[in-house]
């Protein structure tokens, strides 16, 4: 083996490292929200109706609001009314995670609005833990668990 | 919580002489007393009706006092079988050296009968066995049907005599009975006996239903209901079955508790993403608001003389507790350890705030004194939460959660007490899974 060689599986156990420092990082506080698609449904055809929130958080982070924009888009353009679910995972007390739900059910609504939707064709409720989305008890499913949905109002 | 039942107290003969027994309830109790209970006899058979007949009260009655005892960790019940001196000599005329030989420290002893109204009649001897004495005689009328609650009365009786506090044994613990998958799960009020007898159902399971909790002095609870899906706080009358929505917010209402003296409610409302406390009064139906704080604050409990007001709030940036005056003014953080706080509930004496800790992905039922010095951690487990008083002070209640596999399979939530000491941790029994237990004040009080 050259010495280059060793130089580039240094390299590669560094990268390796790195990664796993990323992918600790991700669950710090703020970062662990869900990316991936499963559970993710629609609310009409490339309209995803749900967004996705780190640990005790109620922010937007831009992948989110990228899904907004596009329910945004819909509901101007199809005239429904909606309801905005917000949901906690099961790793808090349930009074706060009420209000947890809330906030973020909120969040999502207050981002509509600014993106033009009348006020008048969202209404909020919020879950708190009481209806994950995956049963499971691991970070996964509480990072799917942690989310508001968009669902057209009845 | 009173004139459920047609119960009469009569003290009788009561020497009341100092006992040589005496349980210190303040620390942890290692090693329980030794107490043997008696079958009691039936002194006039012939009274009794088949129905009566087939309760087997000579020996179910104490099985009731038996299984207070023994979970209360504080006594160990000598077997059945060990017992020398027949029910009814023992209760007339004991013989201590046959008890003492057993072990026994104390002894129970009891005779029934139907009185000519028809009433049960139920005598029992509480008998310190070391000095060779009685302690403690009562006797107690009821109706036949609620024989059990006699054996919780006498229950409370002997806790008292022993530990010179009062009881908790004749109270009922209302709670949300859950069964079905996690992420459809199906939710009813349900009420038992404390030793989990008589349970009954008091909602259909139709609408998702949460966090009841008992008036101190009167049938109504108040609980959180997602009836026509508008989550909103509601009172419910246990005896008549009538329900009606709180108050008439705009948004949803949750967590509430009754004020000590049971007129107002305490509650949270949240508008717009920000959750406040607020109380209604239930005759003015005049509405305060409390805080004011763009943070979560919720989970409110007011202080048995009703002057203070303790909740956890965000406003730090993380779940925290805090403790106000009632009018909303003096704001002051209490929790200061790591960790999240949560579910802080005022102790019926005054003296402690029990809460749940989350630290470092474990939650911790804990107790603290009332300004937040003297943090003990009662038990860790995966998920457990909202800590609920017996009326004495002593003993809390609380629901935990098992972690689910995939699907949600192994998921179970059942309800547990632990004493403030820290130590009988006991899980009580449910016909199906359990959790927002809230323990009532004592019936007969």
């Amino acid at each position: 083996m050259s010495l280059k060689n060793i130089k580039n599986l240094i390299l590669v156990v560094f990268l390796g490292f790195l990664l796993t420092a990323c992918a600790t990082s991700s669950r710090k506080p703020g970062k662990d929200y869900y990316t991936g698609s499963d559970t993710v449904k629609f609310l009409a055809s490339g309209v995803p109706d749900r967004v996705f929130f780190a640990t005790n958080r109620s922010s937007l982070h831009s992948g989110a609001k990228g899904t907004l924009n596009k329910q945004a888009a819909y509901i101007k353009s199809s005239g429904i009314s909606v309801v905005v679910e917000g949901h906690a995972d099961e790793r808090g007390t349930r009074e706060y995670n009420l209000a947890l739900g809330e906030r973020r059910a909120n969040a999502v609504k207050d981002y509509l609005m600014s993106q033009g939707v009348a006020s008048s064709k969202i209404t909020v409720i919020s879950y708190g833990k009481e209806r994950p989305v995956n049963p499971e008890s691991s970070r996964l499913a509480w990072s799917q668990n942690r989310r508001s949905v968009t669902v057209k109002s009845k | 919580m009173k004139k459920i039942y047609f119960i009469l107290l009569i003290v009788f003969l009561n020497t009341n002489l100092n006992a040589a027994v005496k349980i210190d309830i303040t620390r942890g109790n290692l090693e329980p007393l030794p107490a043997a209970v008696s079958d009691f006899y039936i002194d006039n058979p012939e009274k009794f009706s088949e129905g009566i007949k087939k309760l087997n009260l000579e020996s179910n009655l104490p099985k009731v006092i038996k299984n207070n005892l023994k979970r209360s960790g504080l006594f160990y019940i000598l077997d059945k079988k060990s017992h020398i001196q027949k029910p009814k000599l023992s209760h007339l005329k004991p013989r201590f050296e046959d008890w003492s030989l057993i072990k026994a420290q104390i002894m129970i002893s009891g005779k029934i009968k139907i009185d000519e109204k028809g009433r049960l009649r139920v005598e029992f001897r509480l008998w310190d066995v070391v000095s060779a004495k009685e302690i403690e005689g009562l006797a107690l009328f009821a109706t036949p049907k609620s024989w059990r609650r006699i054996g919780h009365i006498i229950s409370d009786k002997i806790y008292q005599r022993m530990t010179g506090e009062e009881g908790y044994f004749d109270t009922r613990i209302i709670y949300v009975a859950e069964s079905g998958p996690k992420d459809r799960r199906i939710k009813k009020l349900a009420i038992m006996d404390q030793d989990g007898a008589n349970n009954k159902f008091l909602t259909l399971g139709n609408e998702l239903v949460l966090t009841p909790r008992f008036n101190p002095n009167s049938q109504l609870v108040t609980y959180m209901s997602y009836f026509k899906n508008l989550p909103r706080v509601y009172l419910l009358n246990i005896e008549t079955g009538v329900q009606e929505i709180v108050g008439d917010f705009p948004g949803m209402t949750f967590a509430p508790r009754f004020s000590p003296n049971g007129n107002k409610v305490i509650m949270s409302f949240a508008k717009d993403g920000n959750s406040d406390i607020y109380t209604m009064d239930l005759k003015s139906r005049v509405v305060e608001q409390l805080t004011s704080h763009p943070s979560i604050d919720t989970s409110p409990s007011y202080s048995p003389d009703g002057r203070f007001v303790v909740f956890n709030s965000d406003r730090s940036g993380f779940q925290q507790l805090y403790v106000m005056r009632s009018d909303g003014r003096k704001v002051k953080r209490i929790s200061r350890g790591k960790g999240l706080y949560g579910t802080p509930v005022w102790s019926p004496r005054g003296d402690l705030i029990a809460f749940t800790k989350i630290f470092k992905g474990k939650f911790y039922i804990g107790v603290m004194r009332t300004d937040g010095s003297g943090e003990r951690l009662l038990t860790e487990n995966f998920y457990q939460e909202a800590p609920s008083w017996s009326p004495n002070g002593r003993v809390l209640i609380f629901y935990r959660e098992t972690a689910a596999r995939k699907k949600g399979v192994g998921a179970s939530s059942k309800l547990w007490s632990i004493d403030i000491t820290g130590y009988n941790e006991v899980k009580l029994k449910t016909p199906s899974d359990a959790s927002d237990p809230s323990w009532s004040s004592l019936l007969s009080k």
